[in-house]
């Protein structure tokens, strides 16, 4: 797979500038959205703008020079997008716990989005190399599954709304599952490029497909009853899709093997159809997927009626939206996260949830930019896994408030009120821009003429 | 590993895909069903979001749209004087809406196609588009008079006026009424409850007597057949000679039709004018049957009786002279007591029209709609119904009125200084129940300036209501009002 190159390789350009203004444009709009909110509720500028203002621009100066300095060949677009979704999720919170709506607090977002700056600035200069991570292999994944079970165990767990996804911690929950998606993605990423070729290897045929070898079925079925367990005994259909998913995206990007995917969907598909079976909470959401629009499942507890409200206020956007502070969006029950995207809808409108799609879907596509350009494998899976995360994570929520997939709970990445999900994902975007940096940085030129050196890319 | 990628590439963009195609969808093509289901309830808050137009009379505000503070619900409904005006401005509801309320809602709320311009410009201004202004031609002086003097006795019953050269209506009042404000209130169970209670109500407090009901119109139909009468012959005035005997013979019938009370009519030979004066019965019967129910028929439909639906904007109930039957049954029609039906609306405009040299104009409520910024948008252009008799007989129906209130029954209506016409009316009800007590009239009788009915309900004003003693002073009241006294 390496290209010679005889030309001296063209150097990419840092754009720093043009990410500084981009930057600068995010929190614009985010001011402007601010302004707007207050002009609409009551008539005038909030009074805590400046504040706001300054915080935010602030916050995201310091992640600017951080990038700059220690990650300077990053992609230019990523902290951008990911300051114009937090800073509009920030507006929307900020909107709700104006009209009072359950449990919004946007001075508390922003503490979380400065603590997630924070976070990416140290992840940035403590991790000058990623690479470290793959040393890391067997450690993440043992930190993931503790992670991952420690809601369970007595004493630090806890059980909020019927899902045990929570531990205590000094001052609050927290949500381990966020952070456990990370550790086992780096973990993911570490296995498969040790694995990869053995994994690869053709086993049967059958038909068109070639067949792994049963003995080689170990890793993707291990995974499936982590999974399981997930849905099982923590109630957390989302975190459960949204981690066999993207191991499964991981495998077929690490062996190429189109059988891999559909041994994941029969598996997936099993799953699901056995929990419909054991839990009435999974049958129910297939039953409201189906026929939302039902008058006795609206009033049902657990119903469709949280979903219909989130339709109802997208309608009510219509095309252009009412506008910040001038729609209802605190009549949909979790506006502040699950469904904070509808929220968006019906004051923003299709227009703005086109833009936001649009938003996220370049976020995303930069990842897997990085991801392609990446000199190794390690890095081309750990890019490629975090940013089909990212993808899987929207389609799975916003499709399930948008009546397009059955609805399991997840939040909005960026978007959605709660300190976990903020911070893990300022977490994964620092190991997506110090990755960008390696794969962006130019390759090692040759000082001197020296003829025919060749410079090897794999 | 690049080839996987850009497939793993592919099938992230075909998700943003289907986001964005399911988000287009619902938004676009789906959001008029969801935005209509019953169980949204921002079409509810959206009653709310805009400022209402104000409903005026003249400088009196009778509804207006004040902002809460809310942010749910943005502004509420307020009716100053709701008793007053109730049976005209309506209320406005969660659900519904009525009276002018409901007739011009979509003025009011700024929904209307003739506000485009005025939606388009407040668009690029980025001011907040409010509702139209409907100012009605309800003379406030006069409708609080008439209010006062039909609601202070516990009477029930209704009264318009009407401005007999245009057709506005300047009063028009039912009793007992209700107040609108706690119906509109932004509480859909609270007014629900409300509502059952005044509809359960058996003195109907929701129904608007002027135009939603009829009643016989007893003696105050003498007017239509005096009217008949002279149209058929131009020699006929009010000094002509007629016979009234004390019981009038029904053919095919054992039953003879007496004047009220048994009493006689003078000697029995009376003038017309006399005859109207005392509300002789018997005259009036031979009248009907001598012209005949066809002759009848045409002259109540002159008056507008039994023609299209009149829309003031609210729709009023039909008056009917009832349908052809014997002589006998004519002749009781003559004198108001069969199955004619009228709306008191109805009787108003047969005083108007007599007041209005035979012409009879619509009758109408909305005197101007104006957009927020005082923009025209709609003018009344006051029409003619039609044309009940000639200028002559109304001169001379209109001289036997006058006589009706300085020499016969309706003395209780006159006013120093000012020529009041009238006609008292008695109509009986079925079995032994008191009668409805009438009172028809216009002043001053040179130059009309206001022409009222009304009815006090059966019942409610004692066994001796008459329309002489119980209704004419009420109308008296009210024409001071209107002439300034």
């Amino acid at each position: 797979m390496s290209t010679p190159s005889v030309e001296p390789v063209p150097l990419p350009a840092k754009r720093r500038l043009a990410q500084l203004a981009m930057l600068a444009f995010a929190v614009v709009i985010t001011l402007g959205a601010y302004a707007n909110v207050g002009l609409a509720i009551d008539g005038q500028i909030p009074s805590g703008m400046l504040t706001y203002g300054l915080s935010l621009g602030g916050f995201m100066l310091a992640a600017y020079l951080v990038l700059a300095k220690f990650a300077p060949w990053a992609d230019p677009l990523i902290l951008p997008l990911v300051t114009l979704i937090n800073g509009l999720g920030l507006v929307m919170i900020y909107r709700l716990e104006e009209v009072k709506a359950f449990g919004a607090s946007a001075n508390q977002q922003l503490l979380y989005t400065a603590i997630g700056v924070v976070l990416f600035a140290v992840t940035l200069v403590v991790l000058r190399d990623h690479r470290a991570l793959q040393r890391l292999t067997y450690t993440a994944g043992a930190i993931g599954l503790v992670l991952l079970i420690s809601p369970l165990l007595p004493f630090i767990g806890e059980d909020i709304n019927g899902a045990r996804i929570w531990i205590k911690v000094p001052g609050g929950q927290l949500q381990p599952a966020e952070f456990a998606k990370l550790a086992l993605l780096v973990f993911f990423a570490g296995y498969l490029v040790a694995k990869r070729d053995v994994l690869a290897l053709a086993g049967r045929r059958l038909l068109f497909i070639d067949l792994p070898r049963a003995r080689d079925l170990g890793p993707i079925l291990i995974t499936w009853g982590l999974s399981l367990g997930v849905l099982i005994l923590q109630k957390d259909l989302g975190s459960s899709l949204l981690i066999f998913g993207t191991f499964i995206a991981m495998l077929y990007i690490a062996t190429q093997r189109t059988s891999w995917v559909l041994i994941g969907i029969l598996l997936f598909v099993g799953g699901a159809v056995l929990a419909g079976l054991i839990f009435d909470h999974v049958q129910a959401r297939w039953e409201v997927y189906l026929n939302p629009e039902d008058p006795e499942l609206f009033v049902k507890t657990g119903g469709s009626e949280q979903l219909m409200q989130g339709l109802f206020a997208m309608s009510e956007g219509g095309v252009l939206g009412t506008g910040f502070g001038q729609g209802h969006p605190e009549r949909i029950p979790l506006a502040i996260s699950d469904f904070i995207f509808p929220a968006i809808g019906e004051e923003l409108g299709l227009t703005g949830l086109m833009a936001l799609l649009m938003v996220y879907a370049l976020l995303v596509e930069r990842g897997l930019r990085t991801s392609i350009a990446a000199r190794d494998p390690f890095t081309k899976l750990l890019a490629g896994g975090l940013s089909f995360l990212l993808a899987w994570q929207i389609f799975i929520i916003v499709g399930g408030v948008t009546n397009l997939i059955p609805l399991t709970g997840l939040v909005t990445p960026f978007m959605s009120q709660g300190g976990s999900a903020l911070l893990s994902n300022w977490i994964l975007i620092a190991l997506l821009v110090r990755m960008s940096d390696a794969a962006r940085r130019p390759a090692p030129q040759a000082i001197q003429d020296e003829g025919m050196t060749q410079v090897f890319q794999r | 590993m690049n080839s996987p990628l850009k497939r793993v590439a592919l099938a992230c963009m075909l998700m943003f895909g289907l986001l964005m195609l399911n988000v287009n969808y619902l938004q676009a093509v789906r959001a008029e069903d969801l935005r209509s289901d019953s169980r949204n309830v921002r079409n509810f808050y959206d009653r709310y979001e805009v400022q209402r137009g104000r409903i005026t009379a003249g400088n009196k505000v009778l509804a207006e749209s004040v902002e809460t503070g809310d942010n749910t619900f943005k502004y509420s409904r307020r009716y100053p004087e709701g008793k007053v005006y109730a049976p005209i401005t309506g209320f406005f509801a969660p659900e519904s809406e009525r009276d002018i309320e409901r007739a011009k809602n979509d003025l009011l709320d700024g929904s209307s196609a003739d506000l485009l311009i005025r939606r388009s410009i407040d668009l690029f201004s980025g001011t907040q588009t409010k509702g139209a202004n409907v100012d009605l031609t309800i003379n406030p002086k006069a409708q609080e008079a008439a209010y006062k003097a039909l609601s202070e006795s516990g009477k029930k019953g209704a009264l318009v006026a009407i401005e007999p050269k245009t057709g506005a209506i300047l009063a028009m009042v039912s009793v007992p009424t209700y107040d609108p404000n706690p119906l509109s209130k932004a509480d859909k169970a609270g007014v629900n409850k409300a509502y059952e209670k005044l509809a359960e109500d058996e003195d109907q407090p929701l129904l608007n007597r002027a135009i939603e009901r009829t009643y016989p119109p007893g003696s105050t139909f003498k007017v239509v057949t005096m009217a008949a009468y002279l149209e058929s012959d131009d020699t006929l005035g009010p000094q002509s000679q007629i016979d009234a005997p004390t019981r009038l013979d029904l053919p095919n019938t054992t039953a003879d039709l007496p004047n009220h009370g048994n009493s006689a009519c003078g000697n029995g030979r009376v003038t017309l004018s006399y005859a109207l004066e005392k509300s002789c019965n018997t005259p009036f019967g031979k009248i009907g049957m001598d012209l005949g129910y066809d002759a009848m028929k045409e002259q109540a439909a002159k008056f507008g009786i039994g023609g299209e639906q009149l829309e003031i904007p609210m729709p009023v109930s039909a008056s009917s002279i009832g349908e052809e039957e014997d002589q006998a049954a004519l002749a009781q029609a003559s004198i108001g007591q069969r199955n004619n039906q009228m709306t008191p609306l109805q009787m108003a405009m047969v005083a108007a029209g007599v007041a209005n040299n035979g012409v009879v104009m619509k009758p109408y409520l909305v005197n101007k709609v104006a957009d927020a910024e005082g923009g025209e948008v709609e003018t009344a252009d006051p029409e003619e119904l039609s044309t009940a008799m000639s200028e002559e007989t109304a001169a001379k129906l209109k001289e036997m009125m006058v006589n009706v209130v300085n020499l016969g029954t309706a003395s209780a209506a006159q006013i120093p200084g000012v020529a009041v016409a009238g006609k008292t009316g008695t109509a009986e009800t079925s079995g032994n129940r008191a009668p409805h007590a009438w009172f028809v009239s216009f002043a001053p009788a040179e130059d009309p300036k206001v022409a009222v009915a009304l009815i006090v309900e059966s019942g409610s004003a004692g066994d001796d209501a008459s329309g002489g003693q119980t209704a004419a002073p009420i109308a008296r009241s009210v024409m001071e009002a209107v002439l300034g006294r």
